[in-house]
Order: structure tokens, then sequence, then C-alpha cells
């Protein structure tokens, strides 16, 4: 019997965009009907309005690396890949900003601005061979150690085009650093999990690469010296790119600090660093934890965050709740702006992952912060709430009943249910 | 809305508030009936002066009770009409929620009050070490909430950024008149960005009734150079050329001849005689690398033909050089009766091209135009002169203003940068974006204000989704109040 919606599909692109599903296009174990790559950002919003007109529910993928973060989706027809929508639309050397399509693996536009001699200042921690997308990246609000100097997505998006649940082709921001013209709507999709609509292209500021750069790695014995430490960077005059802490279950703490500037002031700096931290060891490549989240494919992946001063109080009570529930909790991340990521084995038993993530939930809270679980295998992600306390999950609610008032895209795999 | 309806507001508000926050005396209103932009002018049918956010949602209940719309407003240093009042609605003043709540260096946060002067923060924070980077030029009398609503910048935004990058919590008077909290003092708050959405949104979301504020650690070093060119073309490329060199100032600011010509007239800042630009070029950070880029700033001015360059020796050589820039607004008021402040953004590369056609239009049309500007990041602030007791001019001068933004728009750049569409730009709007992106827009207000009741008729054109009252515009008659620029 011949497919309607297929059909339909098809003749809104150039014919080959479009198929039916297959094994290996499962989101988070749930299967799509049709799989669809727009080659443009046209193609894409006539994709969608034929979505909207059959009623497709639609999940976006980039590369596909960040899948299993957020939850199954409560039901999926079309799965729209980005992985056409590629390469840059221009690069404003002299103007330091670049737009670039939302299917560009990051990689790939990071090679694409260094000869110019800079970059898109976001560290993308990644397993070897993930190719994160663009658009991956900015719906997952992935950061990395350096956001201590250069700010999240948030603050490097200056323009956002996107297609909407609905096909209506929208665009917010601009190209030039400074503006303040109307909403800016890059932040509500920055994070929102592919939940609001398809982004198909984005404008970023960009930064001069570092001529030199010297990392500096110590040792502490407990979270309380790592905590005096970090604390000590922080009230310095150093001006850090990054301030990260590595705590292995069992072992102590590492501290890294990573100095970027020019050849003589990063020399001087790194001397001051050394005996800020009473010795350590200094480096030009990066200690090999350095932007990468602790855990492995498959395992229970959180992301913990704190008050600054709080980052000591919360590596602390890891290791406590590691020891009492005999789980090899690793906790890792940017002590420089309170947000760590915590790993947990595969094998963990779910009542342990919700009881640890509960726990910690309790300590986050008292320091201003939040645990959400970002990936874990499904028998976890039944068992805890992924995202705990929301504040303002009303008006949330509320924005996404106005851009996806029939909850078609990626329902179920954001906060409160959205 | 008819007198009776406000009275019965009124009386429901002053048992809440207490009677000396609720204004209802047409004298008094009076002194509310306008914001920096002093060309639109209405008087508020009432003001509303809560004391605590409890106070405040109250009122915005109130008002909603009533289907009456309302309008926040900080210190009313706005310059784009954007805390103008509606005749039939409430004012809603944060003058006296002024309390810094928390200074915590040790979470490099702060916690204010709408109210708080800009200032106010970094004098808190500075015994600590810290400060509050955003620094627009009207700190000593702005407020945090307006800031926040405006996503207002400064001088210094080149490296550090804007208010929306140094705001990670809110508590916000929902047009619902719902308290909510937006983010916090830790970063990454799950769910939607709303916080990020909030900031810039022009009091059409909502009222913020305290606001978590990032400190900044106090540079060990900050050297100031001011550069004097021969015109803005060689300004213009010693600019680009120190950005190419990978140096990021903390600000680059340019003034031309007639700014020049108005600040030396006003403040007396020794600008150098006979320059037809002076760039201000600032680097902070730590002794070594801003040593070792101040050198590369130096030799970059000459090559690109900088006569004299002055560097400042102590703070106060630093304050002289940015005395100048700092009062060019209200010193062109010195060499001209009126004058429109215009605000908007090209990309850097384009300054020469762009302020080249200035030029010529200025010509052309005969009206003059000084222009001061962050040029680090390409925000211009032509000032256009005229003389409102001449017929014509006025009018002449309006529409100089408005050839500016057309050439902002046709090089890709912004309709405003830092001072907001408010009343003022909301006709600038659909040549900017499209009706769909627009649209778009409206969804995110039709989350947060259905009835269409928070700041109605500002900053959007048309009502698309929700209803409001589309904004008139009214005859220009831009004229800056001379009590409020003498401030700076
Ligand atoms: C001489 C001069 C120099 C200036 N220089 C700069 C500059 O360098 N950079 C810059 O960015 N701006 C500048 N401005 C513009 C102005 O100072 C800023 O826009 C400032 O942020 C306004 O703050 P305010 O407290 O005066 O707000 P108001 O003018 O009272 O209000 C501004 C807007 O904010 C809304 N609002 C106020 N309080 C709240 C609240 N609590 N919650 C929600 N909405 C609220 C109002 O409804 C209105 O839409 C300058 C103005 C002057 C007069």
């Amino acid at each position: 019997m011949p497919d309607d919606v297929l059909a339909d599909l098809a003749a809104a692109t150039d014919g080959d965009a479009v198929r039916p599903a297959g094994d290996g296009d499962a989101v988070a174990g749930v299967a799509p009907r049709y799989v669809a790559a727009p080659g443009s950002t046209e193609e894409a919003a006539a994709l969608l309005r034929v979505a909207a007109a059959r009623n497709l529910a639609v999940v976006v993928r980039g590369a596909g690396t960040k899948q299993d973060w957020g939850g199954p989706p409560r039901r999926l027809d079309l799965l729209l890949q980005t992985r056409r929508l590629t390469g840059v639309v221009e690069h404003a050397a002299g103007d330091l900003i670049v737009v670039v399509r939302a299917g560009t693996p990051v990689a790939e536009l990071q090679a694409k601005l260094a000869p110019a001699g800079q970059q898109l200042a976001l560290d993308t921690p990644l397993p070897p061979g993930a190719a994160a997308t663009v658009g991956g990246v900015v719906a997952t609000n992935t950061s990395g150690p350096r956001r201590m100097r250069y700010g999240t997505v948030r603050d490097l998006l200056i323009g956002i085009t996107v297609v909407r649940p609905d096909g209506v082709l929208a665009r917010a921001g601009g190209k030039v650093v400074k503006n303040v013209a109307g909403y800016d709507l890059g932040k509500l999709f920055t994070g929102a999990y592919g939940t609001l609509g398809l982004v198909t292209e984005c404008a970023f500021r960009l930064h001069p690469l570092p001529t030199a750069r010297a990392f500096l790695s110590c040792r502490s014995s407990d979270a309380a010296e790592a905590g005096s430490r970090v604390a000590a960077v922080l009230a310095s005059q150093l001006a850090p790119s990054a301030l990260e802490v590595d705590a292995a279950p069992g072992g102590g703490t590492e501290t890294a600090v990573l100095l970027e500037g020019t050849a003589r002031g990063v020399r001087e700096r790194a001397t001051a660093a050394r005996a800020l931290l009473g010795g350590a060891t200094v480096t030009e490549q990066p200690p090999p934890w350095w932007s990468s989240y602790p855990w492995r494919s498959g395992d229970v992946g959180l992301k913990l965050t704190a008050a600054l001063s709080g980052v000591p109080r919360l590596l602390a009570a890891a290791a406590d709740a590691a020891r009492r529930h005999r789980a090899p909790l690793t906790v890792r991340g940017s002590a420089g702006t309170g947000v760590l990521y915590g790993a947990l084995p595969a094998a963990t038993a779910p009542e342990a992952v919700a009881a640890i993530v509960t726990e910690l939930r309790a300590e986050t809270a008292a320091v201003g912060g939040h645990v959400v679980v970002l990936t874990a295998p499904l028998a976890v992600g039944e068992r805890v709430d992924r995202w705990g306390p929301v504040e303002g999950l009303d008006l949330m609610r509320r924005v996404k009943a106005q851009f996806d008032p029939e909850a078609r895209f990626a329902p179920g795999r954001f906060v409160g249910g959205i | 809305m008819t007198t009776t309806d406000i009275s019965t507001l009124a009386t429901a508000l002053r048992p809440v508030l207490g009677d000396a926050q609720v204004i209802s005396d047409r004298q008094e209103l009076r002194t509310y009936e306008c914001d920096g932009l002093a060309q639109y002018r209405v008087v508020p049918a009432l003001v509303a002066l809560p004391r605590t956010a409890a106070e405040c949602a109250a009122t915005v209940r109130a008002c909603v009770d009533a289907g009456v719309p309302f309008v926040a407003r900080g210190s009313g240093t706005g310059l784009s009409g954007g805390a103008l009042p509606h005749a039939e609605g409430v004012l809603i003043v944060t003058s006296q929620m002024r309390a810094i709540r928390a200074v915590r260096p040790e979470d490099e946060r702060a916690v204010v009050e709408p109210g708080v002067i800009n200032l106010h923060v970094s004098r808190a924070a500075a015994p600590f070490g810290y400060y509050y980077a955003p620094d627009p030029s009207s700190q000593q009398v702005c407020s945090i909430g307006g800031n926040v609503a405006e996503n207002s910048g400064g001088a210094h935004c080149l490296k550090y950024g804007f208010t929306t990058n140094h705001v990670t919590g809110l508590e916000v008077v929902t047009p619902d008149g719902d308290l909510v909290r937006l983010g916090g003092p830790a970063p990454d708050a799950p769910g939607y960005d709303l916080l990020g959405a909030f900031v810039g949104s022009e009091g059409t979301l909502g009222i913020t009734t305290e606001v978590t504020v990032r400190l900044t650690r106090s540079p060990e070093s900050v050297r100031t150079l001011l550069a004097g060119f021969a015109g803005t073309d060689q300004a213009g490329a010693a600019t680009s050329a120190i950005i190419a060199a990978g140096v990021l100032p903390a600000a680059i600011e340019m003034m031309d001849a007639l700014a020049i010509e108005a600040a030396e007239a006003a403040v007396r800042c020794g600008y150098p005689a006979g320059a037809g630009a002076v760039l201000i070029v600032e680097l902070d950070g730590p002794a070594a690398e801003v040593d070792a880029h101040f050198t590369d700033v130096e030799r970059l001015c000459r090559e690109h033909g900088a006569g004299e360059i002055r560097v400042a020796a102590d703070d106060a050589e630093r304050a002289l050089i940015w005395k100048g820039r700092k009062s060019a607004f209200a010193a062109v008021g010195r060499i001209s009766p009126d004058y429109i402040v215009q605000d908007g953004v090209i990309p850097r590369t384009a300054l020469p091209e762009v302020l080249r056609r200035i030029a010529e239009i200025s010509a052309q049309r005969g009206v003059r135009v000084a222009n001061v500007f962050h040029a680090g990041d390409g925000n211009l602030h032509p000032l256009v002169l005229f003389d409102d007791a001449v017929p014509g001019q006025a009018e002449q001068a309006e529409e100089v203003s408005g050839a500016i933004l057309d050439i902002c728009i046709a090089h890709g750049g912004s309709i405003t940068g830092e001072h907001g569409v408010g009343m003022d730009k909301v006709g600038h709007m659909p040549r900017m974006y499209s009706a769909d992106d627009l649209d778009t827009m409206q969804l995110l207000r039709c989350a947060f204000d259905p009835r269409g009741l928070a700041n109605p008729g500002k900053v959007f054109p048309t009502p698309r989704l929700c209803g409001e009252v589309p904004g008139r515009r009214r005859g220009a008659h831009p004229l800056q109040e001379a009590g409020l620029a003498e401030v700076f």
C-alpha cells in the first residue's frame, strides 16, 4: 500500500532527502517511521509544514551523539537529520563573527576558523571520534572548562535561524555582537533539546586564538584542601581561562588551571599561580581527563551545579555518598564556575542511583544549584527524576504551548514532561 | 478605563501599599510623564511605589483584576521611551526598592533590589576587590532593573559583555501577578533559559523584583591611552588593526571632530588640538598581559597615523581621558540647542565606509552630526544636531537620524545596540525583522502576558496574537532634558 505521508514528505524535498526509517534510527529506544535529511533551511521548512499537516511527532538529530540525553520521546514519527545542513555561510574575520549551518560538525567549524587565528571559544567535551554538530551543541547547551573565561553558548550566540514546529521560518538576533532589538530567542533555543523547533543556522561571536597557554595541575588529599586551592585561584588576579577539578573515587582530587595569553604573560602568570597553589606541574598539554565527561557510553552521567563557594561542599558530599552507597562516583568539572559532572558505572543498581541523586539534590539545593541526570541506562531513567525541581516550570509549559501547541517536537524529552 | 475604575484601583491599592505609595495627584503624576527621551510625554493614570516584591505583585494583580495596563519604571533614564507611561495605566516605580541584599565575593555574586543604582553595586563590591562589569554612561543614576530590561551595555562591554552576561538570577512578577524565580546563584538552571529571554525584554514580560548579578574580580592592571588621528578613517583602521592583532581591549571608544569640539567646550578634557578623531583604548587584566598588548596597541595606532598619543600615568589622568567621552552626550548641548541621540550597530569593519556615508548625508541635508561611539563593537551613537526654534529643523534631523538607521540595516547591523526599541523604534522593527520573525517573538510574549498588559505598545509594532494596543508615534521634538543630561 502506498504511503501517502512518505509521498508528501518526499514531494516537499528534492526526493532523496526522505526515506522510511530502518534499524538504527531509534531515539532512546523509540523507533520513528520516517527519516528526512533536508538540504536547506527552506526544504526543512517545507518538510515541517508537511509534518504539521500530518500531525507527525518529530525529533531532530545532529550527529546523534547525545540522543541518549533526555528521556525517550512519548511518540515519534519523523526523525529529522541535519547532516546536510552544513557549511559556513559567512566568516567575517575582521568582525570576529561566523554564521554557520546547524548540521556542521563543531570540529569542522574550528578547523575553518583556525587559519584566521580565530576560534569559537566553546569546548565540546567529546569522546574520540564523536562529531557533535553546532545545532546539537546549542540544543544541549554543551560547555567545557573554558566557560570560565568565555562563557557558554548563550554568551557566544548572537543570532539564530529556526524553523518552528508549524514550518514557519524565523530569525532573531543578527550578526553583530551588540544588538538589543527584539527578544533574544537564541537564548530560548539554547538548551531546549529540540523541543521548540529546528535550529538551522547560528551566528556566533568569535575570539582570537591565544598565542600561548599553560596548564598547572596539583593533587589534593581531600575536598577541603582542593577547595582552598580553588578559592585561592578565584581570589587572585591571574584571570585563568579555566579552573577544573577531577575527583576519582578513593583517590585524591586533582586541581588544574589553564592560563592563556601572550608567551611572556603566560610564563609570568604560571610562576605566580604555581606559588599560589603551593607547587604544581606546569605543562603545555592538558591533563588526560581535561574537557571530557567522566562517564563512558551507557553509564550514568550527572550534571551538578552550585554557587561557587559550594563546590567543596559538593565534592565532599559526592565522596561521602559514594562511600555509603559503595558506588564508584567520579566527579569532575569546572570548579571555577560551579558546574561539575558526575559518573556512575552502567551496572550501578537503579535504586542506588536514585538514592545518590536524591541525596546530592539536597546538597545542591542548599548551595543554590541542581542535579540533572544527563544520560542514563533506560532502567535508571525510569527510576529517577531526570530534571529534579524546576523553577518557572509553569511559564516553560506556556512557552512550549505557544511554540508547539500540539506537542509534536521531542515530546516528553524535556523538563516536566515537555 | 474610566476615572472611576482608576480610583477604585487606587482605593484597593492604598491599604496594601500605604497611602504615600500610591500617587494620584495630577501635579505629582506629571513628574513621571517621560523618561530620558523627553519628546514623548504621557501622564500616567496612577503611580505605585511598591517597597517589596509582594507589594509589587499585589499591584500587578490589582491591574490584572481591573484589566489595566502597567509600565515599570526604574530611574527613568531610558533613551527609547520604554518607561513612557500609559495614559490609562499604572506606572510601577522601583525607586523604593533600593536595598543591596547581599554581596558575596566568594560566590562572585551580589543580590540586589531592582531600584539599586548600577554604580552602587560596584561600590558595595569594591572593598572585596570586585566590581559589577556592565557600565552604562548613565551608571550614576540608572537602576539595575532598568539595565536588566534594556540589556544595557557600556564602554567596557567589548571585553566583558552586556547585562545579559552578568545576570544569573531574577525574581520576577509575571504579568499574571505571580512571583517566579528564574536562574539563581549557580549557572545553567534546568529548563528553558527564561532568564535569558527576560533580559532585554523592556518590561514587556513582567517586572523584576530581585536581581542576582555576577561580580568580576578587579583587574591587576588597567592602562589607558588617548590617540589623536587626522580623521575617522584612520581611527577606524587603527581599531580594526588592533582587533586583527588578536588584542581584546576592555574598551575602544571613538569621537569625531565635532564631538571633540563639544566635549572640549563642556569639560576641557584637553584632547589633542586639531584632531579629526580620537580613540580611547583601555586594556585591563594581569599586568604582564596588559603590558605586552599595550605596546602592540601603541604601535598599531602610530602605524595608522596617530599623531599625539597620551598615556594615562595614574587614575586621575585616566579619569580626565574618560571625562570627555562620558560627558559627550551632555556636552553636545553646548554646541546645539537640540539633538537626537541615535543608537545603531554595524559590523566593525564597515566603520570607515558608514562614517563616510553619514558625513555625506549630513553635508547634503545641511544637518550637523557628531559621532561618539563604541568603536570596538561597531555601536554608533551619532548625535544629530538641530534647533527646534527653527521651523522644519526637527523634522530634518529626524530624517537624517532615520537615514542613519537605514545605513546600519543595509550593512547587516542593528537598529539598537543598547538603548532599546521602546516606543521610539517600534516603527523600525519591521525593517530589521520579517513579519514571521516578529510573530515568533510574540509567541514568547503571549506565553508570559496573554492579556497584553505589560508595557503595551512598546518594542513590537503590531499586536499579532494577543491583541495589544499599538503605539502611536508622535511628532518629533527630540530634546534631552537639560537637567538630566547635566548629571553626566
Ligand atoms: C546620559 C545617558 C547616557 C546613557 N548611556 C548609556 C550607555 O552607555 N549604555 C546603555 O546601555 N544605556 C545608556 N543609557 C540609557 C539608560 O540609562 C539605560 O537604558 C538604563 O538601563 C535605563 O535604566 P533606568 O533605571 O533609568 O530605566 P527606565 O528608563 O526607568 O526604564 C527602562 C526600561 O526598563 C523597564 N524597567 C525598569 N525597571 C524595570 C524592572 N524592575 N523590571 C522590568 N522592567 C523594568 C521600563 O519599563 C523601561 O522599558 C544612557 C542614558 C542617558 C540619559
